[in-house]
């Protein structure tokens, strides 16, 4: 298998069956008999998982558009913890809402396999409809509440914008491909590295428009209008899956044509990534501060872990690529707890995501509050964990590169948002519980995910230094 | 013709799709805005690899035509389940989530 | 210019052969106008009730799996047309892309999407609670 032009997705290949095989499952299902569907994909997410390891530091290509190099795998391994911790938080969601089992797990998988697609494309039209395949199944994952009002009102408007947005994409790829007479990004890059701005308009539009399709994806200001609705209506575990999964595909692929193949014009994009950068962090924090639904909050606090990422890619010295990719793991790995607890803690004739629903979760689930607590000190950037590491990098690169308006922005919506952190915090654990129902108990493996993302959120706060070492090594072999 | 004649086309029709899903209050009409923006980009792909004479722009058309397939298929799906739970198909309706 | 010619021709024979046929009839038939042979027809039955009436969910199903389906041919025509120069690779990969297929017609088969009709009652026992 190894040594063949089909070396660099063996990883997406392991998912896609895994997906094909779910599908199939439920397809041959009995009515009310029960199959161990999640096992597959985790089957299937563990095989990509070892495949990852072995193809590091190969730098292998299938067919010229699909690279394993280390970045592709770091990312790849990002989203296969995503996509394991997002199943084993699941089990217990599925069974209470009554949502059905074969067809979420197809969708995830799907949603995944279009994901590291997406980080590992090196190709225009691969980048296209890797992009595709990983939205049209979070639309579908989105409205999976199908009796929910608030479920597919948010499926709706999330595809919506997210179609819009992929026109805009698409427009740009044309015209990227117009120019350059190429989809292939290496050859993009080789092309634009001979030409100016001044020679062609074209491939400006081109720019602007392939910006635009990206920033829809990474919800940064001003494209953001989306998040909130589609993060609050779709169902808790979907939001976490979204809000971690598709934002370290989509910066992966942002970072990856914007940092090789359009490096040449960096001087043009970086002041309008700057601004788009600072609005972001701005916005996502001010607003997300008058927030009392815990999801809507979460939202717009994504939106601004949005805009520290996009810091580092303006900044892009090596200190900054390597810190986008410590991020996205450290964002993806918080973040999904976080939206895990809110998940588990849903009933299901309310979902229990109010701010006010979380009061005196410390007297009813001490543990719980207690994870929870650290996901959301994670999310503020507070030391020991993952989330100030992370923050560090980020500023420094920003310093590093002389980007000092950047990073002061950045210091200071960190410390504002954890303000609207610790509003949660106190609410559990100094708040009263006022007569409302009492939320339901939290499952086995809900508690054992919880935990492992817990152990990783510290053992990256204190013991950073490995992981680090990978990301800078991921970044060396490219841009 | 030229290519400029194709390319002002292809924008014409994107602008078009983008007036329609912008101004549109209805649903549907949002949908086949999105359809309008996609086809004006495969007018613009089309053009491209015809007068560069290279294969590639003339496969990707065919790859986005299918995925333009599929999205509107999808979003259909979702206007009918919309529907079934909501009885509208009025986008100005759509308030449940704000804040 | 030349190339297109016969495209027209083809266009001004479709329109002529369609006109002449219905002035033809309009002209040469018998004309004996009554209420029966004046109301719409309908398989022979008197008409009951308004045409605009709402169709079943499940017409929009098939045709939207039709659509689906349907759309994937379009990768075949460039296939057959380069099927010599791409050979047996080609043939392997456009047989894993219709298995892919595959899968998800046996879905939409087995969820019951395909079964029109009176159902059975083995049939209503593996479709889901809403279809």
């Amino acid at each position: 298998m190894f040594n063949s032009a089909f070396d660099a997705i063996v990883p997406l290949l392991c998912v896609t069956l895994a997906a094909l095989a779910s599908m199939s499952a439920e397809a041959f299902r009995g009515k009310g008999e029960r199959m161990p569907i999640g096992g597959l994909g985790i089957v299937g997410l563990a095989g990509a998982a070892v495949s990852c390891v072995l193809l590091w530091n190969r730098n292998t290509s299938s067919f010229g558009v699909i690279v394993a190099d280390n970045f592709g795998l770091f990312v790849t391994m990002t989203l296969i913890i995503v996509g394991l911790l997002t199943i084993m938080f699941s089990s217990q969601v599925l069974d209470l809402h009554d949502l059905p089992r074969g067809e979420y797990y197809t969708l995830v998988l799907f949603a995944i396999a279009g994901m590291i697609m997406m980080a590992t494309a090196n190709d225009l039209l691969v980048l296209f409809i890797a992009l595709e395949i990983m939205s049209l199944a979070v639309y579908v994952l989105t409205g999976i509440r199908r009796d929910d009002q608030r479920s597919s009102e948010a499926a709706f408007k999330y595809f919506l914008l997210g179609a819009f947005s992929s026109a805009f994409f698409l427009y740009g790829i044309a015209f990227t491909y117009g120019v350059t007479g190429s989809t292939r990004l290496d050859r993009v890059g080789t092309f634009l590295a001979a030409q100016s701005m001044a020679d062609n308009p074209l491939l400006l539009v081109a720019l602007g428009l392939l910006l635009v399709g990206f920033a829809f994806k990474i919800s940064a200001v001003p494209f953001h209008m989306w998040t909130p609705d589609a993060y609050e209506g779709a169902p808790a575990i979907v939001t976490g899956f979204m809000s971690t999964g598709v934002k370290a595909a989509a910066f992966a692929a942002f970072a990856r044509v914007f940092l090789s193949a359009f490096e040449p014009f960096s001087a043009d994009w970086a002041p309008v990534v700057w601004v788009i950068a600072a609005a972001t962090m701005i916005l996502g924090t001010v607003v997300g501060v008058a927030q009392s639904n815990l999801k809507r909050m979460l939202a717009y606090s994504s939106i601004a872990h949005g805009g520290y990422l996009l810091v580092g890619l303006v900044a892009a010295n090596q200190v900054g690529k390597a810190a986008i990719l410590f991020y996205l793991l450290a964002y993806a790995v918080t973040n999904l707890a976080a939206f895990g607890v809110i998940a588990m803690l849903g009933a299901r004739d309310r979902a229990n995501d109010e701010l006010r629903d979380y009061a005196g979760l410390w007297q009813s689930h001490p543990a719980l509050a207690a994870l929870m607590t650290v996901c959301l000190l994670s999310l503020g950037g507070i030391p020991p964990t993952v989330g100030f590491i992370g923050k560090w990098y980020i500023f420094s690169a920003a310093v590093g590169s002389g980007y000092y308006g950047l990073a002061i922005i950045g210091v200071l919506t960190s410390v504002i948002s954890v303000f609207f952190y610790l509003r949660v915090v106190v609410m559990m654990y100094m708040a009263e519980r006022d007569g409302a129902p009492a939320l339901p108990r939290v499952g086995a493996v809900g508690m054992t995910a919880l935990a492992i993302a817990i152990f990783a959120i510290f053992y990256l706060g204190i013991l950073p230094t490995a992981v680090l070492d990978l990301a800078a090594a991921s970044i060396s072999t490219i841009f | 013709m030229g290519l400029a004649h194709y390319l002002t086309l292809a924008a014409t029709l994107f602008c078009i799709g983008l007036f329609g899903v912008v101004t549109r209050r209805n649903t549907i009409g949002i949908l086949l805005g999105i359809e309008l923006m996609m086809n004006a980009v495969n007018i613009n792909l089309v053009a491209f690899a015809r007068f560069s004479g290279s294969v590639p722009g003339m496969v990707f058309t065919v790859f986005t035509i299918c995925v333009t397939v599929a999205e509107a298929a999808l979003g259909l799906a979702i206007v009918i389940l919309l529907f079934r739970v909501r009885r509208t198909v009025s986008a100005d309706h759509l308030d449940l989530l704000k804040g | 210019m030349d190339g297109w010619l016969g495209v027209l021709i083809m266009i001004g024979l479709g329109i002529g052969f369609a006109g002449v046929m219905v002035g033809l009839s309009l002209l040469l038939g018998p004309k004996n106008p009554t209420p029966e042979k004046l109301a719409p027809y309908e398989c022979g039955m008197a008409a009951v009730g308004d045409a605009r009436e709402r169709h079943s969910v499940k017409f929009y199903l098939v045709a939207m799996i039709f659509l689906l389906f349907d759309i994937e041919v379009a990768f075949l025509y460039p296939w057959a047309l380069a099927l010599r120069d791409l050979g047996w690779p080609g043939f392997v990969q456009i047989v894993t892309f219709f298995l892919i297929l595959l899968v998800g017609y046996v879905y939409v088969w087995r969820k019951g999407v395909l079964d029109w009709g009176p159902v059975s009652s083995r049939v209503r026992s593996q479709r889901p609670k809403a279809a």
